[in-house]
């Protein structure tokens, strides 16, 4: 019990120093902007994996590690601030973000130095590379995890369907997509666009073992994550969220998609930080 | 490979894509980490007995080129040597960005190998021929592209492809009983073209299936007092420039000839490094003009297209005037 508290507290306090980085990156974009809503969302479930549940060192090319896939790569300021606080990418890289020349731009990147595995940015095409690595593994017999975090909005991409398809028919038993909903998408909510109110019911019915919890929850997250799942499934997370948690001027506001921190807004945020 | 006359005709026979298929299952047997990944398609691609010989050497994603792009990509990425078929189109154009993403932009090993590529299916139409694949990949930064001349000469691009460091685009042209290019065994080099024929006055850039066409053609220009130099530009990107160069001292006139759109293909990349040289004769691009004709037989497609023999002749013959 004790030990599920000192976790528990261990996830939220990472989730805090990730918004810290995410505030210092998207204040260091400028003008350029970034998009903060849907990493803000997505920041307790990366801090569940990242402090928690993924196996990791400090090589970030350690063979036995478990494997990450941000195929949402927009919301890559939760990925980059994650990466940061393991050890993979100093404070001072962080400041790097989106400037000329820089190894962490708006979208991920391959760069095996700093624990990024994969490019990505392309809605609708990290599931299936996390098909071809959970099949690897595999078939190294190695007893490693596949974690791919999916946007609501990526969902209208065919090629996630595909995928979904294809995993549950190789009973990738190692594989976890986790749906980031937040209900919003680039230009509107997920109503106004495409609707995907049915996400759990879709990913069942392609074969998932698949729940539906509350994606900042961090007791909810860390209980789904301790818990063995013996289901010879994939498994799919539908984790209800809110676009832009954390700071009252974001949350469920769309247009925090991609824009940009003033000075005004920083300082705010860094009062609003709990 | 058991190279023999014996074998060469029978691999003509069979054609490239049944080829293909004996060439990954000789490849399986030396290369523990080989995968090979198909789209519902393991019977065109000759690939049965592969698929019988070695189920955990193969994984077939269904009817979802795109999906198969990305599991490659997965793949190689942990350190398998992966092979992807299908039909050209679908494993080109239909999955276009996740090749651009993955093994273009990401670098990501990968062979490709598009079956049935150019106008071999053209009693299925347009929708199954494919004359854009070279135009559209070649845009794409990292991936050498090759299109082996016939039956004999898949093996040695699938081959050299595989232990190649890089990703690659083998384009597979030509149908069963496909006419021999190479009776003996020669050598094959990623990237350097070969001159099957020497002349004095014109040169013949070809690839592909039509190789043979253009041969048969220097044929007939001989004997009406044309000498054709014939090259075989297997390797499309990177282009062999140094070929170019040659041909340039040496040529009245180049051709490129392919089954292929003429934007886009090997006349295209010839034309790009030809502008490069002050002192070039003219090129005359013979190719797919540019348009969807109504379907028909390979014959009948390659007639009407200007890539028969005779075609080939008179169209030279019309621009040595």
């Amino acid at each position: 019990m004790e030990d599920n508290k000192k976790a528990i507290l261990k996830i939220k306090n990472f989730s805090l120093e990730l918004r810290k980085n995410i505030l210092q990156m998207a204040y260091a974009a400028g003008a350029s902007s970034s998009h903060f809503g849907g990493a803000l969302s997505i920041v307790e479930i990366i801090s569940t994996l990242f402090s928690h549940r993924m196996k990791i060192n400090k090589d970030p090319n350690w063979d036995q590690r478990d494997r990450f896939i941000l195929s949402k790569g927009h919301a890559c300021l939760a990925y980059y601030a994650a990466l940061c606080e393991v050890g993979y990418i100093s404070k001072e890289e962080l400041k790097t973000f989106e400037q000329d020349d820089s190894n962490l731009l708006g979208h991920p990147v391959i760069n095996r130095k700093l624990g990024i595995d994969f490019s990505n940015g392309s809605l609708g095409m990290g599931l299936s590379l996390g098909i071809g690595v959970s099949i690897s593994l595999k078939k190294k017999i190695q007893n490693n995890d596949v974690f791919v975090i999916l946007g609501d909005g990526e969902c209208n991409e065919g090629s996630v369907w595909e995928a979904a398809m294809a995993a549950s028919n190789f009973k990738l038993d190692n594989l976890y997509a986790i749906i980031d909903k937040n209900n919003f998408q680039q230009t509107g909510s997920n109503k106004e666009i495409m609707n995907t109110d049915s996400l759990k019911d879709k990913w069942s019915s392609f074969g998932w073992d698949t729940v539906s919890l509350d994606g900042h929850n961090v007791s909810e997250l860390y209980e789904y994550f301790n818990l063995s799942h013996n289901s010879k499934k994939p498994k799919a997370i539908i984790a209800n969220t809110v676009k832009g948690k954390g700071f009252s001027f974001s949350e469920n506001n769309n247009n925090w998609h991609h824009a940009v921190l003033t000075k005004s807004l920083y300082e705010q945020a860094l009062k609003e930080l709990i | 490979m058991i190279i023999n006359e014996r074998n060469i005709k029978t691999w003509s026979t069979i054609g490239p894509r049944a080829t293909f298929g004996i060439a990954a299952l000789e490849l399986a047997k030396e290369i523990d980490n080989l995968m090979v990944l198909t789209c519902d398609v393991s019977t065109s691609a000759g690939l049965d007995r592969y698929r019988k010989t070695y189920p955990e050497k193969y994984l077939d994603l269904g009817i979802a080129e795109q999906n198969m792009i990305g599991v490659a990509a997965g793949l190689s990425s942990e350190g398998y040597n992966v092979i992807t078929t299908t039909f050209a189109p679908f494993q080109t154009i239909r999955c276009c960005e996740q090749i651009k993403v993955n093994v273009g932009y990401m670098k990501q090993k990968i062979c490709m190998v598009g079956i049935a590529s150019g106008l071999a299916l053209g009693n299925l139409g347009f929708t199954h021929c494919c004359i854009e694949d070279i135009g559209i990949l070649r845009s794409i930064p990292g991936i050498t592209i090759i299109s082996p001349a016939d039956s004999f000469e898949t093996i040695k691009a699938l081959e050299a492809s595989v232990k190649s460091k890089h990703s690659t685009y083998i384009r597979l042209t030509g149908s069963s009983n496909n006419p021999i290019v190479y009776k003996e065994d020669y050598k094959f080099e990623i990237g350097k073209a070969i001159k099957i024929l020497d002349g004095t006055d014109l040169t013949i850039f070809c690839a592909g299936a039509v190789v043979h066409n253009c041969l048969q053609a220097a044929e007939d220009l001989k004997e009406k007092g044309v000498s054709c130099s014939v090259v075989n530009m297997h390797t499309i990107k990177p282009i062999d420039k140094n070929a170019i160069d040659e041909a340039c001292k040496n040529s009245k006139l180049l051709v490129s000839v392919e089954e292929h759109n003429v934007i886009g293909g090997l006349g295209s990349a010839i034309s790009e490094h030809l502008v490069t040289i002050k002192k070039k004769p003219t090129l005359l691009t013979i190719g797919i003009n540019d348009f969807y004709s109504k379907g028909g037989s390979y014959v009948f497609l390659k007639e009407k297209h200007g890539l028969s023999r005779n075609k080939i002749v008179s169209n030279i013959i019309e621009n040595l005037k």
